[in-house]
């Protein structure tokens, strides 16, 4: 993997939700952290701890509450509708739910073909028909079923449509939320093999979301763990799995399943005590425990070569 | 060990425009009383297909049930009444959906959800009804679930949404629980939080659980007995012991093989099952799994293998295990 320039900056973004009685919910706390060309940044953290939210609000799909991202050094939430619509073609996103973004109505041709319209990239009836089917065929579907709908695939047979209409426009950045947790492991082997094989041939960049942390591991060159909206742990992949700081991380390593009856049942895990409420914020309650100290008010220090980690913040 | 459930040769099929899908080809298996068993198997080889027919909630048409029994406590549950089935789900038998948004009502509140099942099964009252969906929400370890029981599906995360759906499905303490794919949203730490809540529940009810999942780490924590799915079929079953210490067939061999692990060095590629699944509307006269196979030989393609018993528990469908297998030359 070439490792070049910064392709993606994101800095202080926030987004936060109103929620019945006056509360807010703030669903991305101020996180920052940048990605280089062709480098994959795995982003991992508790279910609704904002990871989803985060993606969404890098690509604008959500308007953020503060911060910005930059591509290529362009500041897009500062684009018109029109520029952003080209940049759109540049920053695809996987999304974690297939059945929930995939237009029920629609042949995966039409699916996959509307992604190729709206950026003018189809050709003819011809051309088209044939790109959809060397999509298909590329992520492990048979191209015969081009003309079926999607209710009539499995979920791993739908989450591979949504993954062949996000690699349709040849995008620079992709975010992949989840893409391959309903797929069974030797089909994921496949299409991470693909993600990296494309990497390496057209230079991609990735923000991989993930649960399963040895596939993560895997794919990332470095890892960011999220807890309660905030990034508490970042490092190269390596160093984070060898040497966890961040008590979250500690306990989230501690519960991977591991694939041996035998080690599955001598296993310890680290029960992480949180008495907290969550992301949510009503007037009354104002903090949120993030273990045992007070996350609003901590930082992201860098305790060693690239290895950041949360911690109050001094004074 | 007593069944609860048993399944024989099940045939489901689909009416598409290019002719029959037949999803499901001759399932046989059995789930003992408080027993967990794992349904582990290619993606699209059938798995929620033949959840959901056991449930009785594919629409016919398009499925078709083409052959097969389905015994749950002894009576043949594709024999029931519509009305019939409508009391045995939710409360006989529960189940997690593979995708929370089909299943959850995205215009009803999340709590109300969970109440409605509450009050038709367990006739709570509205108040008692209530208080146990609150309870649920937090058994399932969903924080501050006073605020969140009023609140709808699309504010709550991907695996918020799943584990409504969990809390819904445990509700009425069903004593045949469906979980297909019941984690795969959840971070791992919630996941064996989940796994203990499912565990709990079957250690003081006897619960009997199928457990659908690509997870293999789960199953190795979870299950007692695996089965293996490759193209409608059941390509080998056993103990977990069985099938992770000494699988046998070549499908569930590069299975255990392409998941990736922990002490992998950085760069190694992981090794995929080359290939895609047969096209199920014209499966394969012979053994599903030739065109992928590295041991394949000429009566493969022909005949579809036999399963081979390897003990009381565990038993296999491949010509190369068979007992005459070495009497054949191979590619022959
Ligand atoms: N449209 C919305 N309206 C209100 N709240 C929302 C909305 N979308 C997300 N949230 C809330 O924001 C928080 C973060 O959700 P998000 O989907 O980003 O989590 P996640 O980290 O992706 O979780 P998961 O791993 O379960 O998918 C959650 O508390 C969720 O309830
Ligand atoms: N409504 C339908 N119409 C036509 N074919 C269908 C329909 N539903 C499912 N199928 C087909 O039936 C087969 C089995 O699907 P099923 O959903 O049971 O797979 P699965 O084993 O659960 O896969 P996954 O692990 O991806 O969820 C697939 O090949 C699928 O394409
Ligand atoms: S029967 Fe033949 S093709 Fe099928 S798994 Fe066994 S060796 Fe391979
Ligand atoms: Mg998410
Ligand atoms: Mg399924």
């Amino acid at each position: 993997m070439s490792k070049g320039k910064t392709l993606i900056e994101v800095e202080g973004l926030k987004k936060y939700f109103n929620v019945g009685g006056g509360g807010v919910l703030k669903a991305v706390n101020d996180i920052s952290f940048s990605i280089a060309e062709g480098e994959t940044l795995g982003l991992v953290g508790e279910s609704g701890c904002g990871k989803s939210t985060a993606g969404r609000t890098i690509l604008r799909l959500y308007e953020p509450t503060a911060g910005s991202v930059r591509f290529n050094g362009v500041d897009i939430n500062t684009l018109s509708p029109g520029k952003m619509k080209a940049m759109r073609r540049d920053m695809q996103m996987i999304f974690q739910d297939p059945y929930a973004s995939l237009n029920p109505r629609f042949t995966v041709t039409d699916i996959i073909g509307e992604a190729l319209d709206i950026h003018k990239m189809a050709g003819s009836r011809k051309e088209r028909k044939k790109r959809v089917e060397e999509l298909l065929d590329m992520v492990g579907l048979n191209p015969d079923h081009a003309t079926r709908y999607p209710h009539e695939f499995s979920g791993g047979q739908r989450q591979r449509i949504g993954i062949a209409r996000a690699l349709a426009v040849n995008p620079k950045f992709i975010i992949c939320d989840e893409p391959i947790s309903a797929l069974d492991v030797s089909i994921q082997a496949q299409v991470v093999n693909l993600l990296e094989d494309l990497q390496n041939r057209l230079g991609l960049t990735y923000l991989f979301i993930a649960h399963d942390l040895s596939m993560v591991k895997h794919i990332s060159d470095r890892v960011a763990v999220m807890y309660l909206g905030r990034i508490v742990e970042l490092a190269e992949s390596e160093e984070l799995y060898a040497n966890p700081l961040h008590p979250y991380t500690k306990t989230l390593l501690s519960a991977i399943p591991i694939p041996d009856p035998e080690i599955e049942a001598n296993k310890k895990r680290i029960i992480h005590e949180d008495h907290g409420n969550g992301p949510i914020h009503t007037d009354k309650d104002a903090s949120v425990s993030g273990g045992t100290y007070d996350l609003e008010n901590s930082e992201l220090v860098e305790v060693s070569k690239g290895h950041f980690v949360s911690m109050p913040k001094k004074g | 060990m007593e069944p609860i459930l048993q399944v024989k040769d099940l045939h489901v099929s689909f009416q598409v425009k290019g002719g029959e899908v037949k999803a499901v080809r001759g399932m046989n298996f059995e789930v003992g009383k408080g027993e967990t068993v794992a349904i582990v198997g290619e993606s699209g080889s059938g798995k929620s297909v033949t959840a959901q027919t056991i449930m009785r909630l594919i629409p016919s048409p398009p499925s078709i049930v083409k052959q097969g029994e389905i015994l749950f406590q002894g009576q043949d549950i594709l024999k029931k009444s519509n009305k019939q089935m409508e009391a045995i789900r939710g409360k006989d038998i529960g189940m997690i959906f593979q995708d929370p948004m089909t299943s959850l009502n995205p215009t009803i509140r999340i709590g109300k959800q969970i109440t409605e099942v509450l009050i038709k099964h367990q006739k709570m009252s509205a108040g008692e009804a209530k208080k146990r969906a609150i309870e649920m929400l937090k058994l399932v370890g969903i924080k501050n679930a006073e605020a969140r029981f009023n609140q709808y599906p699309h504010e709550f995360s991907g695996g918020m949404r799943q584990r409504a759906m969990i809390a819904i499905a445990l509700a009425c303490r069903p004593s045949l629980l469906i979980a297909d794919e019941p984690t795969t949203a959840l971070d791992v730490t919630i996941q064996a939080q989940i796994m203990d809540v499912m565990k709990d529940m079957q250690e003081r009810l006897g619960t009997s659980i199928i457990l659908i999942t690509h997870d293999l780490g789960v199953v190795a924590g979870m299950c007692d007995r695996v089965i293996v799915m490759y193209a409608g079929e059941v390509v080998e079953s056993g103990t977990k012991w069985e099938i992770f210490k000494n699988p046998q067939h070549p499908y569930t061999k590069g299975l255990l093989r392409s998941m990736p692990r922990l002490d992998q060095k950085k760069g190694e590629p992981l090794i995929p099952i080359i290939g895609t699944p047969p096209d199920l509307i014209k499966p394969p006269i012979g053994c599903p799994f030739a065109a992928r196979c590295d041991k394949a030989m000429k009566v493969c393609e022909r005949i579809d293998p036999e399963a081979t018993v390897f003990s009381d528990t565990h038993l296999a469908r491949c010509w190369n295990l068979h007992p005459m297998a070495k009497e054949v030359h191979p590619n022959e």
